[in-house]
């Protein structure tokens, strides 16, 4: 009898436990707040004091991260382009749906570049034009990039992707060009400014974008407090974009 | 070099010559349109895409380097290992190194997605990459062959040729270790991530050199009614069969390797069981074609001395090599990356799923341009420099 009520007061810890985790991320991550990205001003260098980083709530994503690929797309406008047939298309964040084989535990994640902090793209590229900016983000440089499509081979996410075709009126802040690699830049241009990457912008409820180096940061509070996984943490890249629930 | 005195001589003109030179031109012709086709139009063309980026151009590319750091080989034999018999074959030997290279290293650069910037892969270096070290090996390979050519025929810097001989012989190895690690680098694709690739590497080179190099040596002295003698066939028949069992040995060892460890029996499965078409080339293109049979050809006793089973094993080499590269390159990739283990997953970007690639008119013609490319290249060098010895007869060749 009393081992019943040992198993039941753990029980009820356990439950009491999961309720209290929820609500601490309901509290922290409610809203997208000012002070999240401070602007950087145009004649500063990018400072490697910055780390910046993206949390993701899985269980609060009720879409699964189509309406942060939807708000991907309009920013960058790729996801269209005529000529390339359906596995030639760009795809800078898609959203991937994994079911354990052996419990059938399921759910949907958006998978795109994950910032590596030792990116495997930037390690192979001949060039230099698959580079690591000083505050973690992971781009492509497109004046110099030559097409080898090398990092797209060492990249472990699948998250670059090769322009197959000319395009014309690309967006100004993503200059799109047939012959290159792009992959999500984590929407460089608007975190410049001070604004959110359009994807976190675009799912508030599940979403913290910030400084990860910074202690008191909204996302270094939450990852302290909630954890924050890492897709293929074996490979020990440190990756920029880390996720609840998975 | 050799102490018996060896008459080299150019090739003399005739029309078989003229009609081979006029086929490889026509074949270059099919290569510079598709370079243009693809440089205008963008990748679409063809059937490489987001999932598999590296496709038959890269085949055709990597077989023509790797041949020709085994293509060298030859001379290195002479040169390194001051084996006489292979000495009178050391001005051949680099100038085809060189004419491979050049061949694969055209379709390379012409597949890039932007071939125009190729200044600036010369002038801009992320040391950490081993594609922007193999840029410089590949220069210096370049350079090092056209010395060692100098060095066998100008009688005035002959002194040197020790000495380059050694140092090409051993940038060549560096050179394929380089290539290999291409592959044997990339950390996240379970059919690759190994150093075992860059040894593997070396043994194909050899392989595939020494091929295409029989080959061409044989047909060659034919066209130009020269004399090639049992001793040195059957010396590179045997030599051959040594480093086609290599390439299986190294190739046996790395699937019983990636078949011990748990993470890689999906991508070993695929490969060796259910793959479809990567399982067939495998197993009938790689193992029987490209190995077993080739064997039997150069050991089964009826068949010694006999040139057209030595060429005929040296073309297998060349299929089997040509497939063992596209089951390496393109069913590597097939497979699909793994994000999560024991789950299975599916996305709008083929997440989860066997990849497809059917290679286009465009990328066959890529290919093959290349190859014309490296013939024209070598015939026209035999054509100027005296490169070839009048003889090759076993009278005139010392065994050491």
């Amino acid at each position: 009898m009393s081992q019943i009520n040992a198993y039941r007061r753990k029980f009820l810890a356990a439950l009491s436990g999961v309720a209290a985790g929820s609500l601490a991320s309901g509290v922290i991550l409610r809203t997208v707040q000012a002070g999240d990205v401070p602007a950087k001003p145009a004649d500063q260098p990018i400072s490697n004091q910055v780390r910046w980083g993206m949390l993701i709530d899985i269980n609060r994503l009720t879409d699964g991260g189509a309406s942060m690929v939807e708000a991907c797309k309009r920013e960058h406008g790729w996801g269209n382009d005529p000529k390339a047939r359906p596995e030639q298309q760009a795809q800078w964040i898609r959203t991937v749906q994994v079911t354990d084989k052996l419990t059938q535990h399921s759910f949907t994640l958006p998978v795109m570049c994950q910032h590596c902090a030792e990116p495997p793209c930037v390690d192979v590229c001949p060039t230099g034009a698959s580079m690591k900016r000083a505050d973690g983000i992971v781009q492509v440089n497109k004046h110099i990039c030559i097409g080898c499509r090398y990092c797209m081979m060492a990249c472990p996410y699948k998250a670059r992707s090769f322009v197959h075709e000319n395009l014309t009126d690309q967006r100004p802040d993503s200059p799109r060009g047939i012959g290159t690699v792009e992959s999500c830049n984590l929407c460089v241009h608007r975190v410049d400014q001070g604004q959110l990457p359009a994807c976190a912008e675009a799912a508030p409820q599940a979403v913290i974008f910030g400084d990860l180096n910074d202690p008191n940061s909204r996302i270094s509070q939450a990852v302290k407090t909630l954890g924050g996984s890492q897709i293929r943490a074996d490979l020990s890249l440190n990756t920029g974009v880390r996720y609840l629930g998975l | 070099m050799s102490s018996k005195s060896t008459t080299y001589s150019e090739l003399r003109a005739s029309k078989a010559y003229y009609l081979i030179l006029g086929i490889c031109l026509a074949v270059l012709g099919l290569g510079a349109m598709s370079f243009f086709h693809l440089e205008h139009e963008g990748h679409h063309v063809t059937g490489m895409n987001n999932q598999v980026v590296w496709g038959l151009p890269h085949v055709f590319a990597i077989f023509l380097i790797v041949a020709a750091s085994g293509a060298l080989n030859i001379g290195s034999i002479g040169t390194v290992f001051r084996k006489k018999l292979y000495q009178k074959m050391g001005r051949a030997s680099a100038l085809l190194a060189i004419a491979l290279l050049l061949g694969g290293l055209a379709i390379l650069v012409l597949d890039l997605g932007h071939a125009d910037r190729l200044i600036i892969a010369m002038t801009y270096y992320n040391f950490k990459s081993i594609f922007a070290w193999n840029i410089i090996l590949y220069n210096g390979f370049l350079v090092l062959c056209l010395l060692y050519i100098w060095t066998m025929q100008d009688r005035a810097v002959k002194a040197f040729y020790p000495y380059i001989g050694f140092f090409a012989f051993s940038w060549r190895l560096i050179l394929t270790l380089g290539t290999g690690s291409i592959f044997g680098f990339l950390v996240a694709r379970t059919y690759y991530n190994s150093a075992i690739m860059a040894p593997l590497f070396i043994a194909m080179s050899f392989a595939l050199g020494l091929a295409v190099f029989i080959i061409l040596l044989f047909f060659t002295f034919r066209l130009d009614k020269r004399e090639l003698g049992d001793l040195i066939l059957n010396r590179l028949r045997y030599l051959l069969a040594i480093f086609v069992a290599s390439v299986m040995f190294l190739e046996l060892a790395r699937h019983l390797t990636a078949l011990y460890i748990t993470q890689r029996h999906g991508v070993e499965q695929f490969i060796l069981l259910d793959g479809g078409i990567y399982t067939l080339l495998f197993w009938i293109g790689q193992v029987l074609v490209g190995g077993l049979i080739p064997l039997s050809l150069i050991f089964c006793r009826a068949l010694k001395n006999n040139h057209w089973s030595l060429l005929l094993a040296s073309t297998l080499v060349i299929i089997g090599g040509f497939v063992q590269l596209y089951v390496i390159i393109v069913g590597g990739q097939a497979f699909p990356l793994e994000l999560f283990p024991n789950a299975e997953v599916q996305s709008s970007f083929f997440d989860g799923e066997l990849n497809r690639y059917t290679p286009s008119i465009w990328e066959w013609m890529l290919g093959v341009g290349g190859v014309a490319l490296t013939l024209a290249l070598f015939y026209v060098g035999m054509k100027v420099l005296r490169f070839l010895p009048e003889s090759l007869a076993d009278s005139e060749v010392e065994v050491n």
